[in-house]
Order: structure tokens, then C-alpha cells, then sequence
């Protein structure tokens, strides 16, 4: 089970997260034949509340489908930080928002305060694909399916006439995973 | 890619199976975590020119589903928690008429409104005994999103050919994770269909309680014209207080799943060969059964699992025949005790112990590891 990677992206319900999970699982399982499964929890509400939406990618068969060893956290509120930071591993790596999340009093692992609001505000001009951002980052440092499959994988999920919004979405996430690479 | 593997929810898979299967028809009210099943086929089963209603509770849906099947449907209703305890009524009645109709329920925490987003599997005793009056039922516990898919064809098949309700018992970890599915062609699979009676309208009788063999249900409007009741029945379908004709109905319902047992059960013994310990797990806990064993098994300790697929009629055979050699059994389980007290029916003069967490998590491989070892050291 040494090859078990356990993602989780967290933030409220409405944030697109369980979308951003779908994703990364169908790149994984579609487009490189790995093991994957995807999960979510919410609460009763439509909206608001924390939510999370868990991968776990392996070349092994899953069998329990839940993240228990956190190896990539991305959160998107303080509630969900606080709330989900405490299965991540010593060695894992939690990336949150500069803007989102601001008391860092529960933080664990390795932790990389990145700037997707403000990227997706100055260069996507809304919030909107703030979720793809934080799919592209993951992706991105954890190197656990290539930037074509992701790509594809999105591209299948995405609204016509929202493709290359998507895609910069994407790719801001990508540089902004690589800027935590190299600072490393 | 040769084969069509996607990757879909358990939900999903569920819908796929049913429309593999020849579902013609789906009546539902939604409800979480079971919603994503009529979403499905309200999209899939119209446009293919089948029926999708949305009635005004699940009491109405499963009265629909059976009207359906009446007329010769393949029909399916999906719900959860205080949904499946709205349909108990209507699952007496398609008993007591044999009407074959496959029943949903990926079950969250109850009792009430529970915990409408959350797993549990705490209705396994209501699927066999919640509606009044003696019965049976076919239920089956399907442990990821392929098996689904498969399963729920299966029990489109179970219910046509001993003309019951099915009852597939999900939960909500299994109906919205996604995996890998390998989406078979109808060719691929068996799928048995509604069959016309093998007799002329005039010489029909809707039931047989004494050949041992199913009659086929004749569709209305085919010609056949019977009754329909919920009271005690003879043959011609119309209703009877004789003692003989009581009992025969009564012996009959049951019997025809229990002396068809070998048909309808199924199974999956995983390391139990050398096992000391065995673990009797289904549904998602299997899946945390399975990885704990391994890691059991890695220490030292052999543990083994058997993992019935269908749950009722309850394995008591193998689970008789298991105990015999080993002496020592855990049974993980989302409720605080339910199919334990089948296998301790079953299992004389072994140890059994429970793991009962009712916590809106799902057992982890941990928990359930940790209390082999307790067991172990016993």
C-alpha cells in the first residue's frame, strides 16, 4: 500500500471541490489505468458548511475508500482548515489561500500559503474556477497523473464555451504548484 | 480502450445496472443519499421511451412500481432511511401479491431523519422484517460501485423469476464514491425477462402454491384477468379464510425463496482456509475487513473473511459450516448489532464478538485491525 496517494480538497459546499475530485479520480482511473476513488462528505445544508472530497490513486486495488493519511490537503476556508488539517501526514503538504485562510494556529505538515484568490481575481477576472486552480496545484506537486490527463479529464466535465477559461484556470495552478517546487 | 470501463458512482452504477437490465420503469420521491439514482433515470429511462415518475411521497412510488409490474414492467424504486420505512407497507403488499420489484435503499443514519448524509447500515433487520407478517425477501449487499452495477441486474433477474421484491441495501459511502466500472454489454450478462403463462387466459391461475414452481405473472391486458388482493389468497388470486388454503399461501411464501436458496445466495470467502479468526463482514465494511486482514495477517495473526453478497435469505450453511473450525468470529457492523445475531444463530460454540461504530464514519481498517488483535490475545 506504499503507493497509496490520499488527496483531499476542502472548503464549503458550492466551492466545486467534489467536482475538482471527480476530476483528478477520472484522470487517474480513465486516462492512466490506475486505481482510483473518489469521496465526499458534507453536511445537510445546499450550500455552506465544510465539505470535502477525498482521492485516494494506487496501483493497488482500494479497498477502504477514505483518506486516513493525508498526503496533499488543499483548503479553501477556515473552517474546513481547522476542521480536516488533523489526518494529514507529518511529512504531507497542506496548500491554503493567503485571503481564506488566516489563523494557522492548527496548521500541520508542510504548509504553503498560496495566492489563488488573487490569481483567479486578477487573471480569470471572477472566483469562478478557484476549485480548478487548487486541482491544477495538486497536480502539479504531486506529479500523480501528467498535465495531459488532467487536461483531458477536465475538458470532459467542463461546459462548452468554458473550455479556455478551464484551462487558465488550470494552468495557473500549475505554475503556481511549480513555484512550490522550486522553492522547496 | 477495448472494454467500456468509466468511472461513475454507486448511484450511478445502480441506474446502469437497472437499465442493462431492461428497467421499464422508475416511480421515486428523492431523498439523500439515494437521490442520484432517479436524477439518473429521469434523464436516461424517457429518453429511450420508458417511464420516469416523480410521485408525491414513497409510499405512492412504490405503489406505482408495483402497478407497473402488474402490467408487465421491470420496475425500480430508490430511497433511504424514513423513505424505506414509508414503503414497508407497500413491501408487505408485493409480497403477499408476488409482485417482482427491485427496492433501493443506500442506507444513512437513522432512526428519523437521522443523518441524511452520512453511511450506516443499521436497516439490514428492517429489510428482512419490516413489514408486518411472516415473509421473505431477497436482499443483497453489493461492496463498491462495479459490483453495483452487477448486483442490481441480479436482482432485476431474482425478482422476475421468483416474482418478489428485491432489495439491493447500499449505503451512502458505497452510492456516491466513484471507482472504476467495467459496463458490460446486454449480451454479456444474463438477464431473464417477464415471461406470458404458458397457459390460455381461461386456464390461468395468477398463483401456484403447491408445484414448487413459480407461475408466471401474466401482464394486465395480455388478456389474463385475475385478482389482486393484500388478504390471504387461493390460487385464483381471490381471497380465502380456509385453513388449508391459509397455510399453503403462508408456507408458500416462504418456501419459495428458502428452497430456492442455493439459487439465490451468494458469497465470497476471502483467506479463510488457514483462518483462527474470521471476520463476517458486507456491504463498505467489507472493504475495511479486507484491508485489516492484511494488515492481521502481516502480523501474524491469520484472519479470514466471509462476505455475503446476498444477505437474505441469510448463508446459514456456510456460516454453520465456518464456525465448525473456527472458534473465534468478529463481526464488524455500521449498527449496533444486526447480523451478529444471525451468525450467533448460526455459529454454535464459537466466540463471537461485535465492533459496533454508529459514529457517521465509516469503520476504518484500523478499528477493525485493532480489534482482531484484542480478539487474537483473547
Amino acid at each position: 500500500m506504499s503507493d497509496r496517494i490520499e488527496f483531499r480538497f476542502s472548503g464549503s459546499g458550492g466551492q466545486g471541490l467534489i467536482l475538482a475530485g471527480i476530476i483528478l479520480a477520472d484522470a487517474a482511473a480513465i486516462y492512466e489505468n490506475k486505481n482510483a476513488v473518489q469521496t465526499q462528505s458534507y453536511g445537510p445544508e445546499a450550500r455552506g458548511g465544510s465539505s470535502k472530497s477525498e482521492v485516494i490513486i494506487s496501483d493497488a486495488p482500494i479497498e477502504y475508500p477514505k483518506a486516513t493519511k493525508v498526503d496533499y490537503m488543499v483548503s479553501l476556508t477556515q473552517e474546513s482548515f481547522n476542521k480536516y488539517i488533523n489526518d494529514v501526514k507529518d511529512d504531507g503538504i497542506v496548500i491554503a489561500d493567503k485571503e481564506l485562510v488566516t489563523d494557522l494556529s492548527k496548521a500541520k505538515g508542510k504548509l504553503y500559503m498560496l495566492d489563488m484568490v488573487k490569481s483567479a481575481r486578477e487573471e480569470l477576472g471572477k472566483l469562478l474556477g478557484l476549485n480548478i486552480i487548487a486541482l491544477g496545484i495538486l497536480v502539479e506537486i504531486s506529479g500523480a497523473v501528467s498535465r495531459d490527463s488532467i487536461e483531458k479529464a477536465l475538458m470532459k466535465r467542463v461546459p462548452k464555451g468554458f473550455e479556455d477559461y478551464n484551462k487558465k484556470a488550470l494552468e495557473i495552478g500549475f505554475r503556481l504548484g511549480k513555484e512550490i517546487k522550486n522553492n522547496k | 480502450m477495448s472494454k467500456n470501463i468509466k468511472l461513475m458512482q454507486g448511484n450511478e452504477a445502480i441506474a446502469e445496472g437497472a437499465l442493462i437490465a431492461g428497467c421499464d420503469f422508475f416511480a421515486g420521491y428523492p431523498i439523500t443519499p439515494s437521490s442520484e439514482v432517479a436524477e439518473i433515470l429521469s434523464n436516461k429511462l424517457p429518453k429511450i421511451g420508458k417511464v420516469f415518475l416523480q410521485m408525491e411521497d414513497e409510499i405512492a412510488a412504490l405503489g406505482a412500481v408495483l402497478g407497473a409490474a402488474l402490467g408487465g414492467a421491470k420496475a425500480i424504486t430508490a430511497s433511504s432511511g424514513p423513505g424505506i420505512s414509508l414503503k414497508l407497507e407497500h413491501i408487505g403488499y408485493a409480497s403477499m401479491c408476488e409482485i417482482p420489484c427491485v427496492i433501493i435503499n443506500v442506507m444513512r443514519g437513522g432512526p428519523s431523519t437521522g443523518l441524511p448524509t452520512l453511511p450506516a447500515q443499521s436497516d439490514i433487520m428492517q429489510a428482512r422484517w419490516g413489514t408486518h407478517g411472516d415473509h421473505a425477501i431477497i436482499a443483497i449487499t453489493p461492496s463498491g460501485v462495479n459490483e453495483s452495477l452487477y448486483e442490481t441486474i441480479r436482482a432485476f433477474n431474482l425478482a422476475v423469476k421468483y416474482r418478489t421484491p428485491v432489495m439491493i441495501l447500499t449505503d451512502e459511502i458505497i452510492g456516491h464514491m466513484r471507482e472504476k466500472v467495467v459496463i458490460p454489454d446486454k449480451n454479456e450478462v444474463e438477464i431473464i425477462d417477464v415471461k406470458l403463462p404458458d397457459v390460455p387466459p381461461e386456464k390461468y391461475n395468477p398463483y401456484n402454491f403447491t408445484s414448487g414452481k413459480v407461475t408466471p405473472l401474466a401482464p394486465m391486458g395480455e388478456g389474463y384477468r385475475y385478482h389482486v388482493t393484500g388478504l390471504i389468497h387461493g390460487e385464483t388470486g381471490f381471497p380465502s379464510q380456509k385453513t388449508d388454503v391459509i397455510q399453503n399461501a403462508e408456507n408458500w411464501l416462504i418456501d419459495k425463496i428458502y428452497k430456492n436458496i442455493k439459487d439465490i445466495e451468494k458469497f465470497e470467502e476471502f483467506q479463510t482456509g488457514d483462518a483462527d479468526i474470521l471476520i463476517v463482514a458486507y456491504g463498505s465494511t467489507s472493504r475495511s475487513a479486507r484491508q485489516a486482514i492484511t494488515m492481521a495477517r502481516a502480523a501474524g495473526i491469520k484472519a479470514g473473511m466471509f462476505r455475503p453478497i446476498t444477505i437474505w435469505p441469510f448463508p446459514e450453511e456456510q456460516i454453520s459450516k465456518l464456525s465448525k473450525r473456527i472458534k473465534k468470529i468478529l463481526v464488524p457492523e455500521m449498527n449496533m448489532g444486526q447480523v451478529i445475531l444471525e451468525v450467533q444463530r448460526n455459529a454454535c460454540g464459537a466466540e463471537i464478538y461485535g465492533l459496533n461504530i454508529v459514529n457517521g464514519e465509516p469503520i476504518t481498517p484500523d478499528q477493525i485491525y485493532a480489534k482482531i488483535k484484542e480478539v487474537s490475545e483473547l
